[in-house]
């Protein structure tokens, strides 16, 4: 799917919000620490949007009166920004140290055969889920511990695990 | 409650508030007592265990029941016992449970809180003792702990700024300014021997006196809680179960360096510390606690909160300035150090500590320096007026470790320093879980080393994990046995610094990854003998060459193993085996004679690996299997093994 398409679905609504957002800021074009609001507004986007396609960082760039590699290069330096659109559920699985030791990597790589996405690319043809690896979310007491949609399940297994992505897809 | 612009309008409202607390902190402990707190943990653990459910479906329950007046359920912040969530602690009856479900409020309130009647079902059982305990001062997870960051951790409500007053909260940020010069702060910092709880350990009291002596009309105090490090929790602790402590700390830190504006820099992957931070600060504005003119002491300070997006080199914090000013979190060299003008946020002279560091800096102002630093091991030489010159040997004060891996109690322990290894893991950790044998501990994540059984005595301190190895880092501590294959545990590592390298300088950035391929061969069983010695060599240079701190020690994970741990890396090379069965390439799984054709294996394997009729000798299609073990922890026989 192309993510320009997606987009512009009430695309301009979501603009409108984003902008609403940026101009509580009171962003001086004169003044250089208005750089510092950058990545508070990336995050704001990245709720609205889902995601930060070039679209979006071409308009945070220049309400922000940066240059558009100024953005990119922020975009593309912090893991929690993401160029991709996600699935209707993000399936986050931690791999920080306690999870792994209590064998995280075979929870992820039962649901990466499961839905059969690789874990950090694209969503399921579906749209349905995306998976990520992440580092820690400090439940480390739950280890091994997986996330869909920032809803916290610990202690899974692979089996209970494929239980749980079994019942969102139930929902669909 | 009014606003506080004076210092006895702070003690009024301490006198005001402090009946609050008066169930959890004075009462004598009582079972029959018709008023009760219900104390829940409201962390992002017990959170993730449903705590939310269980505090309604209880609140309910009390409305239902009329007695609102007697009982109230109270959110806190973390009791540190992560694993055995969600905590629930009744007082003034002083009884603890754990493990508490939704589906147990309705036995909690009729048989514990009407009925009188102790819940044998849900007391922790020891792991060692195999005792049900109800008291958690007697519980081993406690007995041995310290706990001064962590204090109003369990005890208060986070959202609620009356409790932390009521606990005698925001009496050190007036002793400061109403009693004492910023210098005499600085001094008093400086001789309780606090070091930085982030993991370096340079003397807090040190980084103040530098930033102290710089004038400047702009100058800035940073809050540290990009916790980056996977398997460390204290700060997140910290911060959602006492964020006004962190408050106050940066506020009497402003005070002592002279600066005005206090940033703190937190992960975006702790939304729930944020929130609470959040509500904090609105809170001690309100009450004239932040802002302008400080309890009428002309002093004004504020406090605004940065998101970070997701890097672990934002930790170091150079790299955490530039990400405050919307850069990418590349480190720079120092000097200029953060503190010296053009160094700093926007160039202004910046001093940033740590979450944890903060967090121990009112009991330090208000029980004084000299309370503190006899708690520890730490020797100090001291000038003929008592102050500071320099330390002996040793360190003061306490330290939080996240307690977790292969172990029984998974948590949070603060322990002074000079604790043994072998209390923390045998005696507070409950030993190894699943009766296994002790392997090593990791300490200090990433950066860090492993230590094994013959250092199991050395007192913990900065100055004796380095000796060994190893390092204090944030206090990350994952205990590993001897299922945990070691060659793997510093692929996992260098897995994660290879991520996380910024790519600014070429020895982290490809020395890493050149790293991290060697140990995937050693692992895959195409290894040999030579690379062993290239790895050294490579992980030593590195070391000497990288910018930063992420660089400079990204390789100790491989040293240190290579170190304790050589035996397994030559079985990986020579012998092309695993010791532990943890390297999926090293081994096959088969069925031996065993097997009485249950067919339970072929039904756990999740890609139909196994065939076989009932009654009779199983199969496993090597081309299919995975690997997984799903096999193993089923069979009855134990007739599955790795070959």
């Amino acid at each position: 799917m192309c993510c320009c398409k997606q987009l512009s679905e009430g695309a301009a609504a979501k603009f409108n919000e984003l902008d609403a957002f940026i101009d509580t800021l009171g962003i001086d074009r004169d003044d250089e620490r208005r750089r510092g609001r950058l990545i508070q507004v990336l995050h704001k986007a990245q709720d609205i949007f889902g995601y930060l396609p070039r679209e979006v960082q071409q308009h945070v760039a220049k309400k922000l009166y940066l240059h558009e590699a100024q953005v990119s290069g922020v975009v593309s330096f912090y893991n929690y920004f993401t160029t991709e659109p996600k699935g209707k559920y993000c399936i986050d699985i931690c791999l920080g140290t306690a999870c792994y030791v209590k064998g995280s990597e075979k929870v992820l790589s039962e649901i990466e055969r499961v839905l059969g996405v690789k874990a950090d690319t694209h969503p399921t043809e579906d749209g349905l889920f995306s998976i990520s690896g992440l580092r820690c979310v400090g439940a480390c007491g739950l280890a091994p511990v997986m996330m869909v949609n920032g809803k916290v399940y610990g202690k899974v297994t692979p089996a209970k695990a494929v239980e749980i992505v079994k019942e969102y897809k139930a929902q669909g | 409650m009014n606003k506080i612009n004076s210092k006895e309008a702070l003690i009024a409202a301490y006198n005001d508030c402090k009946a609050q607390l008066y169930l959890r902190n004075g009462a004598a402990h009582d079972i029959n007592s018709a008023k009760k707190e219900i104390l829940c943990c409201g962390g992002t653990g017990c959170h993730a265990s449903n705590s939310q459910e269980l505090m309604s479906r209880m609140t309910e329950l009390i409305k239902k029941n009329g007695l609102e007046n007697d009982v109230k359920v109270v959110q806190t912040g973390c009791f540190g016992f992560c694993a055995q969530g969600p905590i629930v602690k009744i007082m003034p009856d002083n009884v603890f449970y754990v493990q508490v479900t939704p589906d147990d409020a309705d036995e909690i309130i009729e048989k514990h809180v009407i009925g009188k009647q102790l819940i044998e079902r849900l007391l922790f059982v020891e792991p060692l003792l195999k005792e049900r305990v109800q008291d958690y001062a007697k519980m081993s997870f406690y007995a041995k702990q310290e706990r001064i960051a962590l204090r109003n951790c369990g005890l208060l409500d986070p959202e609620d700024i009356s409790e932390y007053i009521a606990n005698e909260g925001y009496q050190a940020l007036a002793k400061c300014l109403f009693d004492m010069t910023p210098a005499a702060v600085v001094q008093e910092v400086l001789n309780s021997g606090l070091c930085g709880r982030g993991g370096a350990g340079f003397p807090t009291g040190l980084k103040w006196k530098i930033a102290a002596g710089v004038t400047a009309d702009e100058k800035y105090i940073v809050c540290n809680a990009d916790e980056g490090d996977p398997g460390a929790f204290m700060d997140r602790s910290i911060m959602e179960g006492d964020p006004n402590s962190i408050i106050e700390a940066m506020a009497i830190g402003a005070y002592a360096i002279g600066a005005q504006r206090g940033l703190v820099y937190i992960r975006a992957e702790y939304p729930l510390a944020v929130s609470r931070l959040e509500i904090a600060i609105k809170e001690a504005r309100e009450l004239g606690l932040l802002g302008d003119n400080i309890m009428g002491t002309g002093f004004s300070f504020d406090i605004e909160i940065k998101l970070g997006a997701g890097a672990f080199v934002c930790g170091e914090e150079t790299a955490l300035i530039h990400s405050m000013e919307g850069q990418r979190g590349e480190p720079t060299t120092k000097p200029p150090f953060p503190a010296n003008i053009g160094g700093g946020y926007w160039g202004c002279s910046t001093n940033v500590n740590n979450v944890e560091t903060y967090a121990s800096i009112p009991e330090i102002i208000r029980k004084g320096a000299a309370w503190y630093s006899k708690i520890g091991n730490w020797q100090p030489e001291l000038d003929e007026n008592g102050n500071f010159v320099r330390t002996i040997s040793g360190n003061a004060g306490t330290k939080v470790f996240a307690l977790a891996g292969q172990i029984n109690n998974v948590g949070l322990v603060e322990v002074p320093m000079g604790t043994t290894l072998r209390e923390i893991i045998y005696e507070i950790g409950g030993g190894i879980s699943d009766g296994r044998e002790f392997k090593a501990v990791q300490t200090g994540g990433p950066s860090g080393g492993c230590i094994t059984a013959e250092n199991l005595d050395t007192p913990i301190d900065y100055f004796n994990l380095s000796k060994i190895g190893s390092m204090m880092g944030s206090g990350g501590m994952i205990v590993l046995s001897d299922k945990d294959c070691m060659p793997a545990m510093a692929k996992f590592y260098l897995d994660f610094t290879k991520d996380e390298s910024c790519g600014k300088c070429t020895p982290c950035r490809i020395g890493t990854r050149r790293m991290l391929e060697m140990l995937e061969k050693i692992c895959d069983g195409k290894g040999t003998e030579e690379m062993l010695d290239e790895l050294e060599n490579l992980a030593k240079t590195i070391t000497d060459t990288a910018l930063c701190g992420l660089g400079q020690t990204a390789p100790n994970p491989i040293l240190s193993t290579l170190r304790y741990f050589k035996d397994e890396y030559i079985a990986h090379v020579r012998d092309k085996r695993c010791p532990s069965g943890t390297c999926r390439k090293l081994f096959k799984l088969k069925i031996n004679e065993s097997c009485i054709g249950c067919t339970k294996c072929k039904r756990n394997c999740p890609v139909g690996a196994i065939s076989g009729e009932i009654k009779q000798l199983h199969v496993i299609d090597q081309e299919k299997c995975i690997k997984c073990g799903a096999c193993i922890d089923g069979c009855p026989k134990k007739a599955i093994v790795m070959e």
